[in-house]
């Protein structure tokens, strides 16, 4: 197994001279590639800051984070840039996609940005989106998808970098529970058939049910970390299990 | 190609946004390209009345007469040295005078006046002094006959084909003195021209003047005006120190003022107009910054580059006003060449005041192609300009917080 994620005694504090935040304290954290885990604790407790932090989005005050043999804390600013279109496919809440493009350009964009051929591209796109079921809506701008297809859409476009890792924050957080059963499915499915790691949070009984992982979080610090048994059925459906 | 195609997208994103900036860029085209081309066009033709009418683009004297204008500082015609002046390619003509002072009377009056000794037909192809002619008949080359201007045949209560004496001090202080018959009248716009002008022809005004093959100036025919100075100076370097050659600049400095002040205050017309374009166009860029801070700072996190942001908002902003700037000249050329076939004339004040310089106040607007390329390249330059303010805060722009609701 590859390690992708290790990180050592990480620490955020926001605000430091006024009033300080201590957003995560001391955390270690070690992740396998193919792991499908989930961040959770109450609101505020360091879940989108950790996520930051892993994703390279933002610096921690101590310790190292290394990601798939890469030290992130000792990047440049635009090193960073670069390390994240390579290696962090990220799921964002909402507004993932741009309105002006369809849900074919906004997977496409990522892979412009890589400069991948556009054969490839095109290969791709195809795969993503039968993947996520969404072949219909391929040439679809956002503002005619429902919320879950846009997060299908958003996945696709985590995916299409093929990056180490994807970093999903709450990414279900404003869907209703059958979109969120339908997210997590595929999630899943591509977690499984990619090889991609996955880490979302969230604060979903019925999210957290799906993961293989759960780290939970309280106060910026690891309550628990404990792996779920392997054998528990992954396509149940959370709609008809409330 | 990407970029460019999401730039216009983007473009697109707010369609009454982009069309309102659109629409104040192509405003503020169609204004200055058209008021820059009336202005230039008002110029032109005040520079070309006034060559045309009177001093030619370029005079040859000799050294010292433009300060002194009297008769001793007259010289020699000749035609080498008329040779020589046509030498250089951009001259294509010129015209002898020989200008003095003398007192005019009738049997009652008598009056100051300016007598012009002219070549008729060669000072005709400069001038055009035929066209002037409004009674009686124009000058044949040793006419005995005068060209009287209106104002002063109505000074001097005289009339086409009566008599008038002329009387004044010759070259080298001989007496001049001489009886001629009013053969034409002509009338001039200039008040100045037109109270005090008598044309005689040249070999009439040396004989008056005891200033036998004489002449106190050469006026010039240029094939192109914008050439002036540097031909200027190679009649000037061909004739060397005993002779000036003067451009109409340096002959009437006050109108090159004139048209110094005007641009001046066209300046300032045309900063303010731009002023308030580049307000609008500060406003809404404002707007779309702050609209779309979540979505640059997402680009930012999902890993691309805070140069190709720039680019890509660089691109949207130069199509924007480009696209202003297309339609803007694209509108103007129509309105530009209408002006030019049917030109405006000025009335009141402003008429008055081109009429003391002695010329209609009918303005074409000038079609010179360098205006809109101007006014098209303030326009995108300032749209640059603005710009930076999108690429400072692309700069500046930190995906996490921009990502905050
Ligand atoms: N940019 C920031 N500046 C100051 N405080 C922050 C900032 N971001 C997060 N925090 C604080 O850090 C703590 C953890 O926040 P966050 O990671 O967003 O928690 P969660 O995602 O679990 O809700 C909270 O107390 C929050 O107020
Ligand atoms: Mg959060």
């Amino acid at each position: 197994m590859k390690t992708v994620i290790d990180a050592h005694t990480v620490s955020k504090t926001f605000n430091p001279n006024t009033i300080p935040v201590h957003a995560i304290n001391n955390v270690h954290l070690h992740m396998e590639q193919g792991e499908f885990s989930a961040l959770v604790g109450p609101s505020g407790s360091g879940k989108t800051t950790l996520l930051n932090l892993i994703g390279g989005l933002d610096k921690p005050d101590t310790g190292n984070i290394i990601i798939h043999g890469i030290d992130i804390t000792k990047l440049s600013p635009n090193e960073l840039i670069d390390f994240r279109l390579h290696n962090i496919g990220f799921v964002f809440q909402s507004f993932n996609l741009i309105p002006v493009l369809t849900a074919k350009e906004n997977v496409e964009l990522i892979m412009q940005l890589q400069n991948r051929k556009r054969a490839d591209i095109e290969k791709r796109i195809l795969s993503l989106f039968k993947q996520i079921g969404l072949e219909d809506k391929i040439d679809t701008r956002p503002s005619q998808l429902s919320g879950g297809q846009q997060q299908r859409v958003a996945v696709a476009r985590a995916l299409a970098s093929k990056p180490q890792l994807v970093l999903a924050d709450e990414p279900t957080a404003n869907l209703d529970s059958k979109s969120a059963a339908n997210l997590l499915d595929i999630m899943a499915k591509l977690n499984q058939e990619e090889n991609i790691t996955f880490i979302f949070s969230t604060h979903d009984v019925r999210v957290i049910e799906r993961a293989r992982r759960v780290i939970t979080l309280v106060d910026g610090q690891i309550h628990s970390d404990t792996a779920r048994v392997e054998t528990e059925p992954q396509t149940t459906d959370l709609a008809t299990a409330k | 190609m990407w970029l460019l195609k999401l730039s216009w997208k983007n473009m697109w994103r707010n369609k009454h946004r982009t069309t309102i900036t659109i629409s104040a860029i192509f405003f503020a085209v169609v204004l200055s390209v058209v008021t820059s081309s009336l202005q230039d066009g008002v110029f032109d033709n005040l520079i070309k009345n006034v060559v045309s009418f009177y001093s030619g683009y370029l005079q040859v004297h000799k050294q010292g007469y433009w300060d002194e204008r009297i008769l001793d500082n007259s010289f020699e015609a000749s035609v080498s040295l008329e040779q020589q002046i046509l030498q250089p390619k951009n001259v294509t003509g010129l015209a002898p005078r020989l200008e003095s002072f003398a007192l005019a009377s009738s049997e009652e009056l008598t009056k100051g006046c300016v007598v012009i000794g002219i070549s008729p037909q060669r000072e005709n192809t400069i001038t055009a002094l035929q066209n002037k002619v409004i009674e009686g008949e124009y000058l044949i080359e040793n006419d005995v006959g005068v060209l009287l201007a209106q104002g002063l045949a109505a000074r001097l209560r005289l009339q086409l084909h009566d008599t008038l004496i002329l009387i004044g001090q010759g070259y080298h202080g001989a007496t001049a003195a001489g009886k001629y018959f009013i053969k034409g009248i002509v009338k001039f716009g200039s008040p100045d021209l037109n109270e005090q002008s008598l044309f005689l022809s040249l070999a009439a005004a040396q004989d008056l003047y005891s200033a036998n093959g004489r002449v106190t100036s050469y006026v010039l025919a240029l094939k192109n005006p914008a050439d002036l100075n540097s031909t200027a100076e190679s009649v000037r370097t061909k004739l060397g120190g005993t002779y000036e050659t003067m451009t109409w600049e340096e002959m009437m400095p006050e109108i090159i003022q004139h048209i110094q002040t005007d641009k001046g205050s066209m300046y300032i017309i045309q900063g303010i107009l731009y002023l308030l374009v580049c307000f609008g166009i500060f406003g809404t860029l404002l707007m779309m910054m702050v609209e779309r801070k979540y979505e640059m700072g997402m680009l930012v996190a999902i890993g691309m580059k805070k140069i190709k942001l720039m680019q890509l908002l660089l691109v949207e902003s130069v199509l924007t006003v480009f696209s202003g700037c297309i339609v803007g000249i694209t509108v103007s050329i129509p309105i530009v060449y209408y002006l030019n076939k049917y030109p405006i004339r000025f009335t009141g004040e402003m008429a008055k005041v081109y009429e003391e310089f002695g010329f209609e106040a009918i303005f074409p607007s000038s079609t010179d192609s360098g205006i809109f390329i101007t006014q098209g390249l303030i326009v995108l330059g300032l749209g640059l300009l603005l710009s930076l303010y999108s690429i400072i805060k692309i700069a500046a722009l930190n995906p996490v917080t921009a990502m905050k609701k």
